[in-house]
């Protein structure tokens, strides 16, 4: 074969390659959307009858699955919040300074994220009932906490692997105190890392399932519902609302690429 | 030098890392106000470790630090009117170059138009006018290491260390550096410490030179007196090259040491010898005598090695009869030997007595030295 022809094959086999991996990607999202325009009424709602904004009215009168779309922003804030502070200072602790017990705790960490979710979950729910903390918002908020600390950790302690400490030796040689120091300098450095660390906590907080599943008393997350609901086939109207999950999230991740979030290139 | 004001003064101080690793060892150095000071020594002497302590980032494990009069024990390291360029630069990666150098200034709350004047003038100074915009990422090494000196300079401290601040620097630019540190540091008054490994660097720029070895300091004086009166074999052959000749004092009288070497008794020049007492003589390889005939007086036979060229420097390496190398050196044009046997002698003001006894020194420096006995 000459080269060229070869050349040839691989361009087009490369091509066919991404073009699958794409579909295989996307094709599942574009069905939503597509879905959510569906005129059909009858259930399992899969056949084309024409497109129609019905849906998306429909949805703002569905209280019940709003309702449980905004408990899970809730939730999901709440726990983000909660798991990004505590992360941040756990490994930037351990970062600095040297304790006994150190590496055993660092072992510890990964457990909560191969343990499977089930036994998690299962041990969260024990623990709320002896504890006879009623289950509800606040448990699932400490739930999602406890699952997305170690990703917050393991995010800015992978920026701090990078981390020159003289940096804020040299801040405080100019003059600036442990306070400043820490807000002028250490923050703003790890910042990345931080907020990498939120976003995966935060998402991994709205779509949990099995965890809220054992947590969350009577309660309803925006998962839960659905899981609850698709027993008939997924309504056109979480369709719809799963398109404008879709779109909030495409426009934040426009947002983040163009870099109107990061003032400061690195 | 005496009459002027101490501004550091470091007294008795130790540094011990984890219970045994000592690694500066009863250090005391008066620093006066408005001088420029060097720290000279071999790597892992403890240089960065002391201008640590003074800058506050390390605590003396014994011992005390004063600046300005004050001790300063008990400030932490924001509170001291003391300003480091850090061996590793350190800047701010997340800051542009002018963010970085205005960074003391605005800590202080300085006035925007001051602010922005200064900096600009700073960064013509260290010759990156245009930079301001830039990111460290975006620098490169040398220019990275002129706006850590500019951003510790900019904020006129009383004291300034400087940990091997122009290390990155090509020949060229470090020379104009060198002069232009000089100049500011003469001009704003400001005490300087600075540490360097380059000794031509410190014999150029400092009024006084601190040589420590293995924590401890081993002689501290003007570049005249370290050059030329070295106070240990150590000094001796850490500041330029030098051909040392071990002996024992064999007669002394007045200021006239007879020193016995392995190849005969010469005189030299010093005070407080014994008798019996281990001493060596140094002589500069450019001080080195040498005639093709026998010569009157103290003489050692050897024969010539090799003649390296530098430049406008000849060197010839020749050999003693006990197999030691001593180095000659003269300005190219004058004439150096080439092959054969000569015979080697000094001026007696040329040769500098050197107590030998006690100096602890490491195997390193004994290879190189070019003792007549070994
Ligand atoms: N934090 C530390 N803990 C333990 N040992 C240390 C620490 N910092 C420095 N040392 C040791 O102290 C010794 C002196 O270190 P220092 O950094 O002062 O050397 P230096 O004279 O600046 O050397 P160089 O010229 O290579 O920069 C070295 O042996 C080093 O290993
Ligand atoms: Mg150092």
């Amino acid at each position: 074969m000459s080269r060229q022809s070869k050349r040839g094959v691989k361009k087009v086999s490369s091509i066919i390659f991404c073009t699958l991996v794409y579909l295989f990607l996307f094709l599942p999202i574009i069905v939503i959307v597509v879905n959510s325009f569906n005129a059909t009424t009858s259930k399992p709602y899969l056949s084309w009858k024409g497109f129609t904004f019905d849906w998306y009215m429909k949805l703002f009168d569905n209280t019940a699955l709003l309702s449980s779309f905004g408990n899970t922003i809730l939730i999901a804030i709440c726990s983000t919040l909660l798991a990004t502070c505590i992360g941040t200072i756990a490994a930037v602790g351990m970062y600095k300074y040297k304790f006994k017990g150190k590496s055993a705790i660092d072992g510890l960490l990964y457990i909560p994220v191969v343990i499977p979710e089930i036994v998690l979950g299962i041990s969260l729910l024990t623990l709320f009932t002896n504890t006879h903390i009623p289950r509800g918002v606040l448990t699932l908020v400490l739930a999602h906490t406890t699952f997305s600390i170690p990703y917050v950790i393991f995010n800015v302690r992978a920026r701090l692997s990078g981390y020159d400490n003289s940096i804020e030796e040299a801040s405080m040689d100019l003059g600036a105190n442990r306070i400043k120091t820490f807000f002028n300098i250490t923050l703003p450095v790890l910042a990345p890392g931080i907020g990498g660390g939120a976003l995966l906590a935060f998402t991994l907080s709205i779509d949990d399932v099995i965890i809220s599943y054992f947590t969350n008393g009577q309660t309803k997350t925006y998962p839960l519902k659905v899981m609850e609901s698709i027993k008939s086939g997924v309504a056109p109207d979480v369709n719809a609302l799963s398109t404008l999950i879709l779109l909030g999230t495409v426009v934040l991740v426009i947002l983040t690429q163009s870099g109107i979030f990061t003032k400061n290139k690195q | 030098m005496n009459d002027k004001k101490v501004m550091v003064e470091i007294e008795g101080v130790n540094k011990i890392y984890g219970g045994t690793n000592h690694v500066v060892k009863d250090l005391s150095i008066s620093v006066y106000e408005g001088e420029f000071l060097t720290l000279l020594g071999s790597s892992g002497c403890g240089k960065t470790t002391t201008l640590r302590m003074v800058a506050g980032f390390e605590e003396p494990t014994s011992g005390s630090i004063k600046v300005a009069g004050v001790n300063i024990e008990n400030q932490e390291p924001f509170e001291r009117n003391v300003n480091t360029v850090f061996q590793s630069y350190a800047l701010f990666p997340h800051m542009t170059i002018f963010d970085n150098v205005a960074y003391g200034l605005k800590i202080k709350k300085t006035a925007k138009a001051e602010i922005k004047e200064r900096v600009t003038n700073m960064l013509d100074l260290v010759q990156l006018g245009g930079f301001e915009k830039r990111y460290p990422s975006q620098l490169s090494g040398g220019q990275k290491q002129r706006v850590a000196i500019a951003r510790a300079l900019i904020n006129r401290p009383q004291v300034l260390l400087l940990d091997e601040p122009l290390g990155a620097l090509d020949l060229k630019l470090r020379k104009q550096m060198q002069l232009e540190l000089k100049r500011l540091q003469k001009k704003l008054n400001i005490t300087f410490i600075y540490v360097t490994h380059d000794q031509e660097e410190a014999l150029t720029m400092s009024d006084r030179i601190a040589i420590m070895n293995d924590g401890v300091l081993e002689q501290i004086g003007t570049p005249t007196d370290i050059y030329e009166r070295p106070a240990s074999k150590f000094v001796a052959t850490f500041i330029g090259e030098t051909n040392l000749f071990e002996g024992c004092v064999s007669g002394i009288e007045g200021d006239a040491v007879s020193v016995t070497l392995e190849t005969g008794t010469v005189t030299a020049k010093g005070s407080d010898y014994q008798m019996n007492e281990m001493v060596a003589i140094s002589v500069r390889p450019e001080r080195m005598q040498y005639s093709f005939e026998p010569v009157e007086g103290f003489t050692i036979e050897a024969s010539v090695k090799e003649q390296v060229y530098v430049g406008s420097i000849l060197k010839a390496i020749v050999i003693l009869p006990n197999g030691n190398e001593v180095k000659i050196e003269r300005l190219a044009g004058q004439s150096i030997p080439t092959d054969g046997k000569v015979y080697l002698y000094w001026n007696e003001d040329d040769a500098k007595l050197i107590h030998s006894r006690s100096q602890v020194f490491f195997d390193a420096v004994e290879n190189m030295t070019f003792s007549s006995v070994s």
